[in-house]
């Protein structure tokens, strides 16, 4: 086996490892990717809706969302050569209710004063941009500049690209520790190897947490079920990411046709196959009654496939991002609570930066890891 | 499961063969080709090159092709098909209707 040192070694070979990993190698930086899963990108970043969302985020993350849909989303297929499937169609989050009504605009709000351009819009409105949607919708907020990609082909284009570039990928490799040498993160113990760095990038989802334990820090995040459904190819009847007030569903139709809808059945957080990623009997089921108040003409449509993943609930819900002080050479970038995917490539362009510059173009203080406080 | 894999592993050069426009997945349409090609770019999982081409995404949900695949992409990478695990499958058995799916409670 070939040599185990390198500038950088990145723990977790899903979306955001093997951006940083691709922004890496491009700026000169010799890189390994330690990855426990058979495959690559085998946790959330294959198992998310694929939003490419701004409207509905935390102010604290939406620089990075604002940034990587201006700076990176319009040109990542040619960059990568991969074609992501990046449809950048607008978002529509709908309301039923003014209840529902009253939800939006207050995340509406929130957005326009960092100034985002979403708007609440009528339901004849919403109708003229997407004429499937049944008369029960009375309004939604519209966020024009929002949309959509592949989740695994964005993942797997990374990681492609980064490989040409000389960057070592080496899966089934499960890290189990990180190791100071005179007060600097510098090994990455795994079951079987040990791996040496400059600097070390810990992007390991769920497991991030037990890993930087080893180094004595803990990051409050737990797992989170998330279930989605993909139905055959239909038509081409929308470009449109959703959401609702509700969160009852959200989700858009993919190139090549086919429909991919998440949501929940209430009883997430009592899957009985507690530390499997696996879907629950009735949750599709209830997606489906979901849906069809929605979307009455897509009741004939047909389901082919339900797939579940684990979202890394981050305690308040954005990452954590940002060096340490206590354990130099380390960088974290994990707990991302289910919205990861849309500013990966946003987050991995800093990581490089804070690798290779030493700091980042985007304010990031506010995803540092030393910001969990007890309430009193 | 879970055996360590190096990605910078050297495949034989990729040489074009003639029947590289047969289609194998028939429902999303995929070629031979694409396969190996894909095995090329670094997908060495039946899981990845799934997920990257949409080899048994179709209807039929790789009930057709998934042996296929597994030859084709055993062969690039000069190991026994018997070596490759197969990628997950997924309910519902059959592509269902949602107003079917929908109507388990009243």
């Amino acid at each position: 086996m070939g040599n185990r040192c390198a500038d950088v070694i990145v723990i977790g070979g899903g979306i955001i490892g093997n951006a940083a990993a691709y922004y890496l190698a491009k700026r000169g930086c010799s890189v390994i990717v330690l990855e426990k899963s058979d495959h690559l990108g085998d946790g959330g970043s294959s198992r998310n809706g694929g939003g490419v969302r701004q409207s509905g985020r935390d102010k604290r993350e939406l620089p990075l969302a604002m940034y990587g849909i201006k700076n990176l989303w319009p040109t990542l297929s040619e960059e990568l050569e991969t074609d992501v499937e990046y449809c950048q169609d607008g978002n529509l989050r709908l309301g039923k209710t003014e209840e529902h009504m009253k939800i939006l605009s207050g995340l509406a709000e929130n957005a326009q004063s960092c100034g985002l351009d979403v708007r609440m819009i009528s339901g004849e409105e919403v109708r003229d941009i997407c004429p499937y949607l049944s008369d029960e919708v009375i309004g939604a907020s519209w966020c024009p500049t929002d949309g959509h990609a592949n989740p695994m082909l964005a993942t797997l284009g990374f990681y492609k690209k980064a490989r040409e570039l000389g960057v070592r990928f080496i899966t089934g490799e499960e890290v189990t520790a990180i190791r100071k040498i005179r007060g600097k993160a510098r090994q990455v113990i795994t079951k079987e190897n040990v791996y040496e760095g400059e600097n070390i990038i810990l992007a390991a989802g769920l497991k991030s947490r037990e890993i930087a334990d080893t180094v004595g820090v803990d990051i409050p995040m737990q797992p989170a079920l998330l279930e989605c459904l993909v139905t055959e190819a239909e038509p081409e009847m929308f470009g449109q990411m959703l959401g609702t007030a509700e969160a009852d569903f959200y989700g858009h139709q993919t190139k090549h046709g086919s429909f991919v809808f998440g949501g929940s059945s209430n009883f997430e957080g009592f899957n009985k196959d507690n530390g499997t990623p696996v879907n629950s009997s009735i949750t599709a089921s209830c997606i489906c009654r979901g849906i069809m108040k929605y979307f009455p003409s897509l009741s004939d449509a047909k389901i082919v496939r339900t797939w579940a993943g684990w979202m890394d609930l981050c305690a308040d819900k954005v990452p954590v991002i940002s060096k340490m002080e206590e354990v130099p050479g380390l960088i974290l970038a994990c707990g991302f609570s289910g919205h990861g995917f849309g500013i990966a490539p946003a987050v991995g362009e800093q990581l490089s930066e804070m690798v290779v510059d030493g700091s980042t173009a985007l304010d990031l203080t506010a995803l540092r890891y030393d910001r969990f406080q007890a309430k009193i | 499961m879970n055996t360590i894999n190096d990605r910078s592993k050297i495949l034989k050069e990729f040489v074009p063969a003639n029947d590289d426009d047969m289609i194998i997945c028939r429902c999303e349409e995929i070629t031979k080709g694409e396969i190996r090609r894909a095995v090329h770019d670094g997908m060495f999982t039946l899981t990845e090159i799934r997920r990257y081409l949409r080899t048994g995404m179709g209807l039929c949900q790789g009930q057709t092709c998934s042996k296929l695949v597994r030859g084709i992409v055993a062969r690039e990478l000069g190991v026994s098909p018997a070596e490759l695990e197969p990628a997950t499958s997924r309910a519902p058995m059959r592509p269902t209707e949602m107003r079917v799916l929908g109507k388990e409670v009243r």
